[in-house]
């Protein structure tokens, strides 16, 4: 595992620094780009007067001791800034996941058992729109509608801007308000995670539904769910207790990959609802060619897929007594 | 005479194909007395396991007409509820492949409380796992209270299949279908589940209905045998005559691909071509165009079970007294 990290990481120092484009416009400013001096002062103070392969065993020597740089927009080290918004992000994402899967399995458990009914084409219906809309244009029309038409609902960001965040804990607004005690402040971060984990949670209700309900056919033609129904099962039995089973299986795999994916890639999401996490820190990251946030951001990604495919690995095992033996 | 537990009357089983209705099964009558040993016997594709499933109304894409009677219960276009109160409490079954017939995934003691809670959802886990262990015992599974953990991959071919059978009598049915029972099985654990089954017959005065290609194990098995090609039963008879003299060309055929002890023989001998398309059956008797005896007549019209000694038998050769001339 660390080696395939390595691996990223050098790959993507490398593609950043062929990205053509100068990172010294952020550095320096552009109006400062025509004074030589404050140029190559800045290029000395960032190292990037020496050669690529001189900045690269630097970088990576520095890797190696837990530290990935400082980036070049906050002037802070990226571990610190990533370490702050990560939170944000993972609470964001573990809602949008458990309301997606418990949403998609439901949806495609009914699918499955009303197959090429009216059920089944509303559920497909509704799983190509979450995988299909733009979280863009989702977001802006469900902030269209619930916020600024009917007022149900806060605008983007965490909480009220008004409003004082909880000391930090876990990072997670929700638990943290519960834990200073706080309700009002607790539903205020609730309401405000509505919106955006439900365009998040959607493409997850896509993906898990689909899956399910075309695993759990596979399961209805084997033997043992006829088994089942010859033994005088209620068909909620053999649907619930036997093949949902099975069929849930492949969903660990994809729910593994959805959450490594939700982490780094709720970029749009996160930018719709001005939301302080990991996805509008790699906007900002590569709209400034801010070469250790980058790198940052996507060892972050690398190391969430990592770990969350280790995970599904033992998740499997668990699941399936076949695998847990061998 | 007693009246029969199961007893079909001209059952018959179409499916819609896209090369237009194939009609599986075409007009089956049986009768399964309490506690007697039924065998039916063709090859694969001649509606044997089809007419069984559709005894339980399990095959939901099918258009199923005629009768089913379970004493006085009518199975066929019955609702769900009365399907279920009858399936693995009246009727139970036992499938041909025990390595895909249990659930991979959940431990058998698990999955057989689901088949009891299904019937008896007043017993409590607890009285559930000790029926469960005391059935294992009965299909001789050894160190049964621990067995009962097992996944259905850590056991053996044999020990799945007597899990299967303990699963299926877990609810005191009258009636068991064995559809190919011993099909996926060593030779040697074929007799002994073969065995199992009988004594639990004659312990628990089931009536078993077996489903096989292979006569071989119909013949310590079994009190009737009814022999079904391409959809129908050709031929009727208690078991000793069939073995002795079977008056069906194609029982006859059946027989002669019996590898025999007695006498030397070079190669296993088999019938000739296959059985019919049921979407595409011909005319006349079905069995004509692989038949050795055939006459011209034979393509004409479709015998019907008639009494021969007996037996009942639908052959226009046996039945319409041409049986000599064709000999001859």
């Amino acid at each position: 595992m660390p080696f395939l990290l390595f691996g990223i990481a050098s790959i993507v120092f490398l593609v950043s620094r062929l990205t053509p484009g100068d990172p010294l416009v952020t550095i320096v400013g552009e109006r400062n780009l025509n004074n030589p001096e404050i140029v190559a002062a800045a290029k000395a103070r960032w190292g990037l007067d020496q050669s690529v392969l001189t900045q690269y065993g630097h970088y990576m020597k520095n890797l190696l001791h837990g530290d990935m740089g400082t980036s070049f927009t906050t002037r802070e080290p990226v571990v610190h800034d990533l370490w702050l918004r990560l939170p944000a992000t993972l609470e964001l994402t573990i809602y949008a996941l458990f309301g997606g899967v418990i949403v998609g399995v439901t949806l495609g458990v009914l699918a499955a058992r009303h197959r090429n009914k009216f059920i089944d084409h509303i559920a497909r219906f509704f799983a190509l729109m979450g995988s299909s809309l733009p979280a863009f244009w989702a977001g802006l029309l469900l902030l269209y509608v619930f916020y600024a038409r009917l007022g149900w609902l806060p605008g983007p960001g965490r909480i009220d801007p008004r409003g004082v965040a909880p000391d930090k804990v876990t990072g997670f607004y929700t638990v943290d308000s519960l834990l200073q005690g706080d309700f009002a402040l607790f539903k205020d971060s609730v309401m405000h995670l509505i919106l955006p984990a439900t365009v998040l949670g959607w493409g997850v209700v896509g993906i898990v539904s689909r899956l399910v309900r075309a695993s759990l056919l596979d399961e209805f033609s084997m033997d043992y769910v006829r088994v089942g129904r010859a033994m005088g099962l209620r068909e909620r039995t053999v649907v619930n207790q036997h093949a949902l089973r099975n069929a849930l299986l492949p969903t660990i795999t994809i729910v593994a990959f959805t959450f490594a994916f939700l982490l780094t890639g709720a970029v749009l999401t996160e930018t719709v609802f001005s939301w302080p996490g990991v996805g509008s820190y790699a906007v900002d990251a590569s709209r400034n060619l801010d070469y250790p946030a980058i790198i940052g951001v996507t060892l972050l990604g690398g190391t969430a897929f990592l770990l969350t495919n280790l995970f599904s690995d033992i998740a499997y095992a668990f699941a399936d007594p076949r695998i847990r033996l061998s | 005479m007693a009246e029969p537990v199961l007893s079909l009357r001209d059952l018959r089983v179409t499916f819609p194909t896209p090369a237009g209705p194939a009609r599986a099964v075409r007009g089956i009558d049986l009768d399964v007395m309490a506690g007697e040993s039924v065998a039916v016997v063709g090859e694969s594709g001649s509606g044997k396991s089809v007419t069984m499933l559709a005894t339980l109304g399990l095959l939901p894409k099918a258009e199923v007409s005629g009768s089913v009677r379970y004493n006085d219960t009518e199975l066929v276009g019955a609702d769900v509820d009365t399907l279920r109160s009858v399936r693995g409490r009246r009727i139970s079954m036992v499938f041909q492949d025990p390595m895909t017939s249990l659930n991979p995934v959940l431990t058998i003691g698990k999955q057989m409380a689901l088949v009891m809670k299904a019937h008896q959802p007043e017993l409590s886990k607890k009285d559930c796992r000790s029926k469960a262990v005391d059935l294992l015992h009965q299909v001789a599974i050894p160190q049964a209270a621990r067995r009962i953990d097992a996944y259905p991959h850590e056991l053996s071919g044999g020990m799945r299949q007597r899990v299967m059978i303990a699963m299926s009598i877990a609810n005191d049915p009258e009636v068991l279908i064995a559809d190919e029972p011993t099909t996926a099985l060593d030779v040697t654990v074929q007799a002994q589940i073969m065995e199992l089954l009988q004594t639990l017959r004659v312990e628990k005065n089931l009536a078993l209905v077996l489903i096989t290609h292979d006569l071989g194990v119909v013949a310590g098995s079994a009190d009737r045998v009814a022999v079904m090609y391409a959809g129908r039963i050709v031929e009727r008879s208690p078991v000793r005559d069939l073995f002795a003299d079977p008056q069906h060309p194609y029982s006859r055929a059946l027989l002669e691909c019996l590898p025999r002890l007695d006498q030397k023989q070079e190669v296993v001998s088999s019938i000739g071509g296959t059985p019919p398309n049921p979407a595409d059956l011909p005319t006349g008797c079905p069995f004509a165009p692989r038949c050795p005896m055939a006459l011209p007549s034979c393509t004409q019209a479709e015998p019907t079970l008639v009494r021969f000694r007996t037996s009942e038998v639908a052959c226009n050769i046996v039945s319409g007294g041409d049986r000599a001339e064709a000999q001859a």
